[in-house]
């Protein structure tokens, strides 16, 4: 089955790169890994609420994200998707003020556990942003500095690390020649693509995305899709994202989130396909066929 | 379609205004870069004929009307250097502290703040007091280059902390966030990325420091003295070349062509470190320095 939606009221597909069939919205063909037709959770989020000061960002989540499938969290601005992103890899710990209750368990451990070691932590969760941020280094030392950082430190190990990284977002033939010149001269889809291998170089289990197109041209766009969806079965994906199109392109699963009472709630989550052509939840058919959110 | 000119659609009153407006922006950076040039044509002219190899490395005699700067110069160095060593650490360690350790209002981020802000006011003449008393009579260190580095250096702290802490704060919020989701810690993330990704405002802070160091005559005056001799330590008196021109400009009847050409080499000096600097800066950001 390779239907492609065409109701979303996202951009129109006709600009992106035409892709494989890797880039159906149903259950497609996987690389590697286990399939998602038999769900296996690997993130198990229990009674989950985040507050940040005495407002409450997130209210009482519960949901199971699968092995080696991509997860589309989808809903409007501020109901609080990104804030769900960020306390898988802890990264709400920056935010003074933040606090949580409920459970979130990646296998068998705690992710807010007290003994949680944040940097294993971090090391098994990648992280790619909305707006392409490679730091202001070389393209080889981007991807250096967290092999460095996490102990990998014989030049043969980095260098092996970073050709297979590049080629596995497809930029080694574009940048092999010039890996120690800036990032920066890069284009935003290539930076962001570089921001990806910087993310799988630590050989994550599992990605988590946060718009990864949304600053991107459609072209650039395109490919940058394109590579999530060849990473679904080696990884386990987590991506926000605005465009609904793109949502159902790629997913296997979603979660629409809302806002309620100042609150995001997780309205309704099943297979992609039946969050976008079924909705179980009147909020989400309004939200997926435009006529809310 | 007739095409619509530039005049057209902007009333004759704006584009007037506008000329105007660029007519005074033009002549503004005319005339600073015109003050520039006139100091360095003037420096050039007055000094180049007494300029020469001994010059250079001789050290002054008759009250510096001859010989050269060889000693001045060898001091100039090491009070320098001296004020580096010390205020380099001090100053981005507490830029850093104030960007990333402590919140940005309130508390002591605040009493530090505000007393770097005290210290930046104070004229230089009343450091030169401070370092007389403190280092040269209260520690014993005497007249000597010792005393005015370290009186230097209290002198060059409100420039490196305020420079590297608004270079810090500079360095995109997503380098952090981005770090930090790589599983790099704290500390990791400031060494290896904040500060290189800060190090253009930090040579920036260090290129002022040096110029104000290499200008300061009046806290020397009274710290590391004017002594033209070469000297043996630290602890010997100094004359640096920001001294010596004073001296020889105020004191020294005759002194005109040595000090010409000493505040000639003077400003060759900072040219030269400036692009020193900068060249280092773009060399440690692009991280050549570090991979290979």
């Amino acid at each position: 089955m390779n239907v492609r939606g065409r109701r979303g009221p996202g951009k129109p597909e006709a600009d992106q790169v035409v892709a494989g069939e890797n880039n159906s919205y149903t259950l497609g063909p996987m690389q590697a890994g286990p399939a998602c037709c038999a769900p296996q959770p690997l993130i198990r989020v229990r009674n989950f609420s985040l507050f940040y000061g005495g407002r409450t960002a997130l209210d009482n989540i519960s949901l199971d994200i699968y092995r080696g499938c991509i997860t589309a969290l989808i809903g409007p601005s501020g109901c609080g998707k990104t804030s769900f992103l960020s306390s898988i890899n802890r990264l709400t710990d920056l935010i003074p003020g933040c606090s949580i209750t409920g459970r979130m368990h990646i296998d068998d451990s705690d992710i807010h556990g007290p003994a949680t070691d944040l940097q294993a932590l971090r090391r098994q969760i990648g992280m790619v942003f909305q707006k392409p941020s490679p730091f202001p280094f070389s393209i080889y030392r981007n991807i250096e500095l967290p092999l460095h950082e996490h102990g990998i430190k014989r030049r043969e190990d980095k260098d092996a690390i970073i050709q297979r990284v590049l080629q596995d977002v497809g930029l080694w033939n574009e940048v092999q020649d010039r890996l120690h010149s800036s990032a920066l001269s890069l284009s935003g889809g290539q930076q962001q693509r570089l921001c990806i291998a910087r993310a799988l170089a630590l050989d994550p289990q599992i990605l988590l995305m946060d718009e990864p197109c949304s600053a991107l041209d459609p072209i650039a766009s395109g490919v940058v899709e394109d590579l999530i969806s060849r990473l679904r079965g080696r990884y386990t994906i987590i991506i926000v994202t605005h465009n609904l199109a793109q949502a159902r392109r790629v997913a296997n699963y979603a979660a629409f989130f809302w806002v309620k009472d100042h609150a995001g709630r997780l309205v309704e989550f099943g297979h992609c396909r039946q969050v976008f052509e079924s909705p179980a939840h009147e909020l989400t058919a309004a939200y997926v066929n435009g006529a809310r959110g | 379609m007739r095409e619509i000119s530039h005049v057209e659609i902007m009333s004759s009153g704006h584009a007037r205004g506008d000329r105007m407006v660029q007519w005074v922006v033009y002549f503004a950076a005319i005339l600073v870069s015109a003050a520039f040039v006139w100091i360095v044509w003037d420096l050039v002219r007055g000094g180049i004929g007494h300029l020469s190899w001994t010059f250079l490395v001789e050290s002054s005699r008759d009250a510096g009307r001859a010989g050269g700067i060889g000693a001045v110069l060898v001091s100039t160095v090491l009070v320098l250097l001296i004020a580096l060593a010390v205020a380099l650490p001090l100053g981005w360690a507490t830029g850093a502290l104030l960007a990333e350790y402590v919140p940005a209002a309130g508390g002591l981020g605040h009493t530090v703040r505000y007393s770097l802000q005290v210290l930046a006011a104070v004229p230089s003449i009343v450091f030169g007091l401070f370092g007389n008393i403190f280092f040269c009579v209260y520690l014993g260190l005497g007249f000597s280059i010792l005393s005015g580095g370290l009186t230097l250096a209290c002198m060059l702290l409100p420039i490196l902390v305020s420079t590297a802490e608004a270079g810090l704060r500079a360095v995109p919020g997503a380098h952090r966030l981005s770090a930090t989701a790589l599983g790099m810690s704290r500390t990791a993330t400031l060494w290896h990325v904040l500060l290189p990704a800060a190090a253009p405002a930090l040579v920036a802070g260090l290129l002022l420091g040096i110029g104000r160091a290499m200008a300061e005559t009046a806290a020397l005056l009274f710290t590391s003295g004017y002594v033209d001799r070469m000297p043996d330590s630290l602890l010997d008196s100094g004359r640096t070349l920001a001294v010596h021109i004073f001296d020889l400009s105020m004191n020294v009847p005759g002194g005109d062509a040595p000090a010409y050409a000493s505040a000639l080499v003077l400003i060759a000096a900072l040219l030269l470190i400036n692009v020193l600097a900068m060249r280092f800066a773009a060399g440690w950001q692009r991280g050549k320095m570090v991979t290979v």
